[in-house]
């Protein structure tokens, strides 16, 4: 049986949560006796296409058509079923990123394929082919099982760890007609915020929340976010504020994020919040109040201000960087 | 312009989750159900965008009857009419399969959902509406504008943002920024309760899939206390002891 994997890349870069689904579809792949094939879109060059082999991939589609150097929703999920038909997959997985969460559900519906997004752990196929995912944002599991003969999941980032499965590189091309009302949208512009990490994919977050008191105090986390290698986050109130922008908002209504370490950071902890991060590995909680609900469900704690905390924890770090370096 | 905005029925954002003994069944019992967040964001929008320039806004839900006040609360908002598919909304592919049947050749410009409800958090309805229509769908929008004869919307992306123009029908799915959601005020909260509720039948759909069980998470052992001018030690711990850095 062959199982699809869609190895979304940045900028012709592969992510590491491109490797973490193909190394996911790999296992699946050793337990039903099959194969992995990666379908990659736009432009990836050779070396970086041979990396997918090391993952487990021991197929590569190249699909190159011009058209499809941006994502064009509607035209990459056609491309992917026309993969997925061609190679006979019976399993179709793509990351929980962005973009996979606009391409899975249309991908679901060509195959009339049961989907699950946002899988935290490998199927047990034990009995049939059960999946579970994150449920009532963060504060429960599902196990979804899929009857369907196609199955497509996405993966949750940092969910599945990077495995090395060595297969002999084997790149074809693979370019299938796409339909001209496939191509309705268009891409105008892309803006990334330069040197920051992405939230969604970050191993180590950095949150902070009312405590911090207002906007000009963001230096500090910024600071220690920036030592460490992580993303910034913060709570509802401060994005509901301005203070900080609504893509950093981490919760029940905002992101979901499940990184290895999370400080959070003058957040006291409201169930809301909390719903956003109980995923995460580690959680350290910095916060002055010692009754705040956010300590109940941490591993590491500081009862002290933030201001004098985190000035020592940036010195701290400071100083293991360089005995560590 | 002529909206559908498509809204789920879910427990407060407050709500403490519990299941049955056997792990099969959500307890409903005492639970309070509003509109999902981030479809009161879509909907928003889409009254902000009909003010300006004309319209309607239907609001379509997938439900029981017992759902009706949360879509008298979208009324009260301020939609102009709406629509019940008389059915349990049992998966996504369902409940888009549903109102792709509803919307189909009514002549929408535009299908809003929120980017996912808080209950099962698919993000799954808005690009299975798309392909069942066979139009575009872009989602995790953050900002909509309308645009000549079409619409350019900034989705979000990995560390950053793409800024996409499609033209219409579309399918779009809104996250916080798109607009601020609105409070109905009193006049909007009677003039409800004699706007249009259509109640219809669903349509046969294939089921592919089906919940087994439901877990919560396991809690989390008693917090490690660091002094707080013990700070170093912290960053010991989680060398050492955690070892995520």
């Amino acid at each position: 049986m062959s199982v699809l994997v869609y190895t979304e890349h940045s900028g012709g870069k592969f992510k590491k949560s491109t490797f973490e689904v193909v190394s996911y579809a790999s296992a699946i792949a050793e337990k039903t006796g099959g194969t992995v094939t990666a379908v990659s879109i736009g432009d990836v060059n050779a070396d970086e296409l041979s990396l997918l082999a090391k993952y487990g991939a021991s197929k590569v589609l190249n699909v190159t058509l011009d058209k499809l150097k941006t994502f064009i929703n509607q035209a990459y999920a056609s491309v992917i079923a026309e993969a997925a038909k061609s190679e006979n997959s019976k399993v179709v997985i793509l990351s929980a990123s962005f973009s996979g969460k606009g391409l899975a559900p249309r991908l679901a519906v060509k195959l009339n394929a049961g989907y699950v997004d946002g899988a935290i752990a490998l199927p047990d196929m034990s009995n049939g082919f059960t999946v579970r995912k994150g449920a009532f944002s963060g504060k429960a599991f599902a196990d979804v099982s899929i009857t369907s003969d196609v199955k497509v999941l996405t993966v949750i980032p940092n969910s599945y760890e990077v495995k090395e499965n060595q297969k002999p590189s084997n790149i074809v091309e693979f370019n299938p007609p796409v339909a001209d009302n496939d191509f309705a949208t268009m891409v105008k512009d892309i803006i990334r915020a330069s040197n920051k990490v992405s939230l969604p994919e970050a191993e180590l977050v950095v949150s902070a929340g009312r405590g911090l008191k207002g906007p000009e105090n963001w230096g500090m986390i910024e600071e220690l976010a920036g030592l460490l290698g992580a993303a910034t986050a913060c709570s509802k109130p401060v994005s509901d504020a301005h203070w900080r922008p609504h893509e950093e908002h981490v919760g029940q209504t905002g992101i979901a994020v499940s990184p290895n370490l999370y400080i959070a950071i003058g957040i006291s902890g409201a169930i809301q919040h909390l719903a956003g991060v109980s995923s995460s590995k580690v959680i350290v909680v910095i916060n002055k109040d010692p009754e705040a609900p956010f300590f109940k469900a941490a591993d590491y704690g500081i009862v002290g201000d933030a201001f004098e905390v985190v000035p020592q924890l940036i010195a701290a770090i400071k100083e293991f960087k360089a005995v560590h370096a | 312009m002529k909206i559908l905005v498509c809204i789920s029925n879910v427990p407060d954002t407050t709500t403490k989750i519990a299941f049955t003994d056997d792990h099969k069944n959500f307890v409903t019992t005492g639970v309070q159900f509003i509109i999902n967040p981030y479809d009161e964001i879509a909907l928003t929008r889409a009254l902000e965008i009909t003010e300006a320039s004309g319209g309607s806004v239907t609001v379509i839900n997938v439900g029981d009857a017992s759902v009706e006040p949360t879509i008298r609360k979208a009324l009260a908002i301020g939609a102009t009419d709406a629509v019940r598919v008389n059915a349990n909304p049992r998966d996504a592919y369902f409940v888009a399969k549903q109102i792709a049947a509803y919307a189909e050749g009514k002549g929408f410009d535009l299908i809003l959902t929120g980017r996912e409800s808080i209950d099962y958090n698919g993000s799954q309805v808005a690009s299975m509406i798309g392909e069942f229509l066979n139009i575009p769908a872009i989602s995790i929008v953050k900002s909509l504008v309308t645009e000549g004869t079409g619409i350019t919307c900034e989705r979000e992306i990995e560390g950053g943002k793409e800024v996409v123009s499609t033209p219409l029908p579309a399918v779009i799915s809104a996250t916080e920024g798109m607009a601020e959601p609105r409070i109905p005020n009193m006049r909007g909260i009677m003039s409800a309760r004699t706007k249009p509720l259509q109640v219809i039948e669903p349509v046969e759909v294939a089921q592919l899939q089906n919940i087994t069980g439901y877990d919560k998470p396991k809690p989390r052992s008693q917090v490690k206390l660091v002094p707080s001018d013990q700070v170093k030690q912290l960053v010991d711990l989680l060398h050492n002891e955690a070892r995520v850095i």
